[in-house]
């Protein structure tokens, strides 16, 4: 696979790169890195209004951990979320915002979309920590955690890495690659259990057993890779036990399926990227 | 220093030129599947060889496929058919700064640049004084090169260039780049290069450049090989074959209205004549022909002690030389119509454009009756000395005896 060992090979660029990517996202701004943790602060406390609130939506009870606080069960879910939002959105721009680049200076041109998820990695890490920090003062010991954390934090930067890659080149051919993504990500964000838990999904199929049919809503649903990553996230953070193997064993096979699809459509695609941008 | 740098072996490369270049989906749609496109080969069938250690030139006129061959072999494009071997490191300058981010610093950049194109960060460190010498912004790098002027950011992105230490270096026509100092700098550095063994690979225009510099060249028409061989004889035959179609458009150019004119009128320089060999008029002339310049003037009104004057200009501006017919030939006046000639046994000035000013003033200098600024304008085709380098040759014999 061509289009691995050249993101392999160029770790130093790939680290440059990145390090651009970082200095210049809030280079002149003020508040600075402040920026990338009050995002999710301000989405969180949004969603704890409408939700906790006024829907009056009972806290979700951690098992075994006891854990009952609505805006750290929603930031779980919701900071890897944004990773992926932010990190296939950035992708998608990596070739096109670069074009001058890929017109003047040969190298491997997978950095550039390897990059652009990194940076946004750096800031879920960043946002990850200050979680981990409030988790601790909440009452849940989640240190024992942190490396099943690091694993699902490496399978879904794959994950990414993979639809990024296919989605940024496409994006060249047809420009409306982007404006479909984003209105995909929107459907994509209430598919997946971010504001709501699992169990909602679980007692609708249940209460609405005769109308469906027999169609496997549940098992459906379940084909959202984003599922079984925040499912897990959850169960590590929030609740404090091993994520199903399930999950797991779909998750990597989504991330890995995923990586490999991206890097052949890149390398199918990429011969003809200077000309095309 | 033997072998091949670069290999160029039965090279084609197709673009695709878009009827309607909407890059959407509706539209990709609409048309059912692909867009339409005609095929246009910029480079067909392109079989050369850079041997290590030569100093190569691509020329050919615009659109000949030049740029593209050196975008193949710097693995921007990919050719459609046949390949390219290259030995060695690799560096392209092909834009310089690509990839700065205005932002960041001087510094900053230098290394961002230098890893982009291929160097490891112990290698920087090992190089960055250099690097920033060389651009001559030691004051300014750790601002950010949004700052800079566009001088200063094209230097920079020089150096960094320059300074990866290729093996194989790829030019694209960006040599003229910032001031006087810093152009004497760059000329240097090339020869240094070429005099370590590098192998250097120049798309140019600069067809007097690249007969000094180069060791050979390539003539490309349509994307095919013209001619391959020695600069000297290409560049004849290039610009035997080019003359026509520049005579046409400079004949355009040199219409009554394209430089300034000004004086009293009383007599007036009606036409300018450029005399080749054979003493037909002509445009273009060898370098080292014998020539005249001929002057018809005419006087309505009698007028004493005409000086006539002649400026010679290139096209860049440099002013070769100014002359006048002071000392030389003043009539106690002139009526009617004539001729002042001024012959040259030998041209001396080198291959290029020039321009003619001509003045028609009194002796003391006082009094314009006619001054036309820029008013013809001819060619210099190469021809003897072979070679020569600066502005003009002088006129000198050489001679050597050994000591008694």
């Amino acid at each position: 696979m061509t289009s691995l060992s050249a993101l392999a090979d160029s770790r130093e660029l790939l680290a440059n790169l990145t390090a651009r990517e970082l200095r210049g996202k809030y280079k002149r701004s003020t508040l600075g890195w402040a920026w990338s943790l009050l995002n999710p602060l301000v989405l969180a406390g949004m969603f704890t209004v409408v939700f906790s609130l006024i829907f009056r939506a009972p806290a979700p009870v951690g098992h075994p951990s006891g854990l009952k606080v609505f805006p750290l069960f929603l930031l779980i879910g919701l900071l890897p979320w944004n990773f992926v939002s932010n990190g296939i959105n950035g992708a998608i721009d990596s070739l096109t915002s670069n074009a001058n680049l890929v017109k003047k200076v040969y190298f491997p041109r997978e950095v550039l979309v390897g990059a652009s998820v990194l940076s946004w990695l750096v800031s879920l890490g960043i946002e990850v920590g200050v979680l981990v920090l409030a988790l601790l003062v909440a009452g849940n010991m989640v240190l024992p955690w942190l490396p099943v954390l690091v694993v699902l934090l490496v399978l879904q930067t794959v994950f990414v890495v993979g639809v990024g890659l296919a989605l940024s080149v496409l994006n060249v051919y047809f420009r409306d690659v982007q404006h479909f993504v984003a209105l995909f990500l929107q459907l994509w964000f209430y598919a997946t259990p971010i504001v709501y838990p699992l169990s909602f999904v679980q007692s609708f199929v249940e209460r609405h057993h005769a109308q469906l049919h027999g169609v496997p809503v549940l098992a459906l649903y379940h084909l959202n890779p984003m599922v079984g990553f925040v499912e897990s996230y959850r169960r590590v953070l929030y609740d404090l036990r091993w994520p199903a193997f399930g999950d797991l064993a779909y998750i990597t096979v989504a991330s890995v399926g995923m990586l490999l699809v991206g890097a052949l459509l890149f390398r199918r695609f990429e011969p003809r990227l200077a000309e095309e941008l | 220093m033997s072998g091949i740098a670069v290999r160029v072996e039965g090279v084609s490369k197709r673009f695709r030129l878009y009827h309607e270049r909407n890059q959407s989906l509706k539209a990709a749609m609409m048309r059912g599947g692909r867009a339409r496109y005609e095929d246009f080969w910029a480079l067909r069938d392109v079989d050369l060889e850079v041997p290590t250690g030569s100093t190569f030139a691509l020329i050919g006129e615009n659109g000949s496929g030049k740029s593209t061959l050196l975008k193949c072999m710097a693995r921007i494009l990919r050719p459609d058919r046949g390949r390219i071997v290259l030995a060695g490191k690799v560096s392209a300058l092909l834009e310089l700064g690509a990839g700065f981010h205005p932002e960041l610093s001087g510094r900053e950049n230098v290394y961002l640049n230098a890893s982009i194109l291929g160097l490891r960060k112990r290698e920087v460190d090992a190089r960055f004084d250099e690097i920033v010498d060389f651009a001559g912004l030691e004051k300014f790098i750790d601002s950010p090169v949004k700052n800079y002027s566009s001088g200063m950011y094209v230097r920079l992105g020089f150096s960094v260039a320059i300074n990866v230490d290729p093996d194989v270096l790829l030019v694209d026509e960006v040599l003229a780049v910032g001031d006087e100092t810093f152009q004497r700098r760059c000329d240097e550095k090339f020869a240094a290069l070429k005099a370590q063994g590098k192998t250097i690979v120049v798309v140019s225009h600069a067809l007097a450049t690249v007969r000094t510099m180069c060791d050979s060249a390539v003539w490309l028409e349509d994307g095919r090989v013209k001619d391959l061989g020695p600069p000297g004889h290409l560049i004849d035959e290039y610009v035997e074959q080019m003359h026509p179609e520049r005579e046409l458009v400079e004949d355009a150019e040199t219409g009554e209205a394209q430089g300034t004119r000004w004086g009293s009128g009383e007599a007036q320089v009606e036409r300018i004549e450029l005399l080749g060999r054979d003493g037909e008029p002509t445009r273009q002339v060898r370098m080292g022909e014998s020539v005249t310049l001929r002057l018809h003037y005419r006087a309505d009104t009698p007028v004493a002690k005409p000086v006539f004057g002649l400026g010679l200009h290139r096209l860049d501006g440099v002013h070769v030389s100014g002359v006048n017919s002071r000392e030389a030939v003043v009539p106690d006046q002139i009526e009617g119509a004539g001729h002042v000639d001024f012959a040259l046994r030998r041209l001396p000035v080198l291959p290029g454009t020039y321009d003619v000013t001509v003045s028609l003033m009194d002796y003391a200098n006082l009094h314009t009756w006619d001054f036309r600024n820029r008013a013809f304008r001819f060619d210099v085709e190469p021809g003897l000395p072979r070679e020569a380098e600066g502005v003009v040759v002088l006129e000198g014999n050489w001679s050597i005896e050994p000591d008694r």
